[in-house]
């Protein structure tokens, strides 16, 4: 298998920068997620791994090997778009063996690495039955045999999960997971769907404007998100994020809130000016605590199951918690809030890059 | 508002079943959403209610009248589609009027612009009036789609995964937008989704379909605490519920026909393992998983892979061993129907 060296790389159309300077090492196994909304550079990065595009600047490295300006056929790496599309009217046997046939494998060699693909992806009691018949998750894993059958260096997956509907992406997204910790293959996966990136990764890249902004693990990217874009864009409802009034010195770790009281932050290593301190605290670190001075009406409460969401305005914006749903509450009641100080992030409004905190620091 | 009947509907598409014997009734100023993978027949449901597909057999009532004849136009109810389908080529404001413009709606200029103003005002796209629908974004163009339901009070409004195509913010935004509406406007809808959060949270009640077929419908606690069978019970709940087939040491509290054992996050408390633990008892933490919004404990108990929702304040850590207790869980027989 192999390492995949990004090095400096920028792609430009035109006086569009879509990818600026990236430079990021995927390891040998690696499960790694590229996250991010429509037009930040995320599929434009994959593409260019592919060889679909070329590279204004900079260069890739596939197992030392510089690839930057080879063809995509050059490169040994598979291409997986969506997982779907399975050719109707030839069976599972006939589906998987399309791409060695393609390049001309031996018959023999054909049938017994379709046999290994279908063991592997645990089909090999269905190979002889017609595609059309099968269900939902076996056309699936059909599909993802298919990508799999030719042994690439790496697999490279855009979206492929997008047009499935919530319950089925869910399984499929175990499937996967489950598939590449068996055969280990170097993987990069582009998505703006962040469950399914905190699902499978060992490594996501949180993408904006062509920039990374955090690479980490999944855990790292919820505990400790590197700015305010990425606090908001993980999670669903994603990190709160209130203004407060108010400056804080170096080393200052309580607040306090006009009247109201005073309020425990993480202990800041960093000064921040008046205006621009931002509190970022998840909606399940944020439970009912009599005397917090996070206090107002509770605006919405909605029931999920095991957990109910209640949005509480208060005076310096709304807050989202999480809480267990036998507490009862009710829209119109006054709350407060109040959370561990070890569990929140501090943000500097001016540049939106997390503050220095003791927390962070471990 | 109106209530809406659905009795012993049947509709087949060539030699496929897509809704068998579906009886189903929507009260007047009620929310409810029918819940279930793409195939279910959920969207049948409501075009068969709009009158835009013929049942095969049954009834559909629409305010005491019965209208499985009738039709759309007849019917007078709203569709919200997936896709915004606005008219690019018109104002916000002209989109908005549209349907009072027809002769049917008999409204002169003036009663058009105060409806489309107090319309604008409840889905805040008031500053916007003025704009081409194609200057919008995807959130203001949904906004807008429904807009252009409300304007209209017809019986029913019909609603097809209204907010499937926007992003998960904006999703989570407009649901709490939707239930205030239409608490506002007392009005009556049929939603429909494969999403079970927009399910649990917009819902005065859920009917959650399989293959054409209603398996169960009830309050989102109703059908979250007492799901009627594992079908449901595995529809509803991140994570998932945990099913684990029952074995003699396990049989103790459960009735005598159970087979099966359902356990959620709500069922369970996680104890430090101490020695007295009993051997069955015993379970490890295998990982944890920061899902983002949740994150999950995995556990490995004698080989049964198990997955609940960790506290928040929890310090478990992967390899530490718990004592797995739990209270009043969900038991299955074996047609997969729940007996406690």
């Amino acid at each position: 298998m192999s390492e995949i060296q990004v090095r400096k790389l920028r792609k430009a159309f035109g006086d569009f920068v879509a990818v600026q300077s990236s430079s990021f090492t995927i390891h040998d196994g690696e499960f790694f997620v590229m996250l991010g909304p429509s037009g930040c550079g995320k599929t434009t990065t994959l593409r260019m791994i592919a060889g679909l595009e070329l590279p204004t600047m900079g260069e890739i490295l596939l197992d030392g090997e510089d690839v930057s300006f080879l063809r995509a056929s050059q490169r040994d790496i598979a291409f997986v778009f969506q997982l779907f599309a399975l050719y109707p009217h030839m069976n599972v046997r006939k589906n998987l063996a399309f791409p060695l046939k393609c390049i001309g494998a031996p018959a023999a060699e054909i049938r017994q690495r379709v046999e290994e693909t279908a063991r592997l992806l645990r089909i090999d009691h269905l190979l002889d039955l017609s595609v059309s018949g099968l269900s939902g998750g076996d056309r699936q894993r059909v599909a993802l045999g298919r990508a799999i059958i030719r042994r690439p260096k790496a697999f490279l997956m855009d979206e492929p999960l997008g047009a499935l509907d919530a319950e089925f992406r869910n399984l499929m997204c175990q499937e996967l997971k489950a598939l590449h910790d068996r055969i280990d293959a170097t993987t990069v996966y582009v998505t703006h769907d962040q469950l399914e990136a905190m699902a499978m990764a060992d490594r996501i890249a949180v993408m904006n404007h062509g920039i990374i902004e955090q690479l980490g693990a999944p855990s790292e990217i919820y505990n400790t998100p590197a700015s305010m874009y990425v606090a908001d864009f993980i999670g669903s409802p994603s990190m709160n994020l209130l203004t407060l009034p108010g400056s804080l010195e170096p080393g200052q770790g309580v607040l306090e809130l006009g009247s109201s009281g005073m309020l425990s932050l993480p202990r800041c290593l960093e000064g921040v000016a008046e205006g621009n301190l931002v509190l970022g605290v998840r909606p399940e670190h944020l439970v009912p605590q009599e005397r917090s001075p996070l206090c107002g009406s509770i605006r919405a409460v909605e029931y999920m199951g095991t957990t109910q969401i209640l949005t509480v305005q208060t005076e310096w914006g709304p807050l989202l918690s999480r809480v267990r749903s036998d507490l009862p509450f009710q829209e119109g009641e006054v709350l407060s809030l109040g959370f561990e100080p070890h569990r929140a992030s501090l943000f500097d409004a001016s540049h939106g890059r997390a503050l220095n905190t003791e927390r962070a620091h471990g | 508002m109106a209530e809406v009947r659905l009795q012993q509907v049947c509709k087949r598409f060539g030699s496929v079943a897509a809704i068998r014997d579906l009886d189903l009734t929507i009260h007047g100023g009620e929310l409810v959403v029918l819940l279930g993978p793409s195939g279910a027949g959920k969207t049948t449901t409501l075009r068969l209610i709009a009158g835009l597909e013929r049942v095969e057999s049954g009834n559909i009532w629409i305010q005491g009248r019965d209208m499985t004849e009738s039709q759309p136009s007849e019917r007078d109810v709203a569709f919200v589609f997936q896709q915004y389908s606005l008219y690019p080529h018109l104002t916000v404001r002209e989109n908005l009027a549209f349907p009072l413009r027809s002769p049917l709606a008999h409204l002169d200029k003036g009663a058009i612009r105060k409806r489309v103003d107090e319309v604008a005002q409840l889905v805040r796209i008031q500053h916007k009036l003025e704009n081409r629908a194609t200057a919008l974004s995807g959130g203001e163009m949904q906004r807008v789609a429904i807009g252009r339901a409300l304007v209209r009070q017809p019986n029913i409004y019909l609603m097809d995964e209204p907010l499937s195509s926007l992003d998960a913010k904006l999703r989570a935004e407009l649901r709490v937008e939707l239930k205030h509406i239409q608490r506002n406007l007392g009005a009556t809808i049929l939603y429909v989704t494969h999403d079970q959060v927009e399910a649990m949270t917009l819902a005065d009640r859920i009917g959650v379909l399989r293959e054409g077929r209603l398996v169960q419908i009830g309050t989102p606690k109703e059908i979250f605490e007492y799901p009627c069978n594992t079908y449901v019970a595995e529809r509803l709940g991140q994570p998932t519920i945990n099913l684990i087939a029952l074995t003699p040491e396990l049989r103790e509290g459960a009735p005598d026909s159970a087979t099966t054992l359902g356990l959620r996050t709500d069922h369970v408390r996680l104890n430090p393992w101490t020695e007295a633990t009993a051997a069955h008892r015993k379970a490890t933490v295998r990982k944890i998983e920061y899902l983002g919004d949740q994150t999950y404990l995995h556990l490995d108990w004698g080989g049964t892979a198990l997955t609940f929702l960790a506290d928040p304040g929890s310090s478990l850590a992967e390899g530490d061993a718990v004592a797995l207790e739990w209270e009043q869980p969900l038991y299955f027989d074996q047609n997969h129907h729940r007996i406690s």
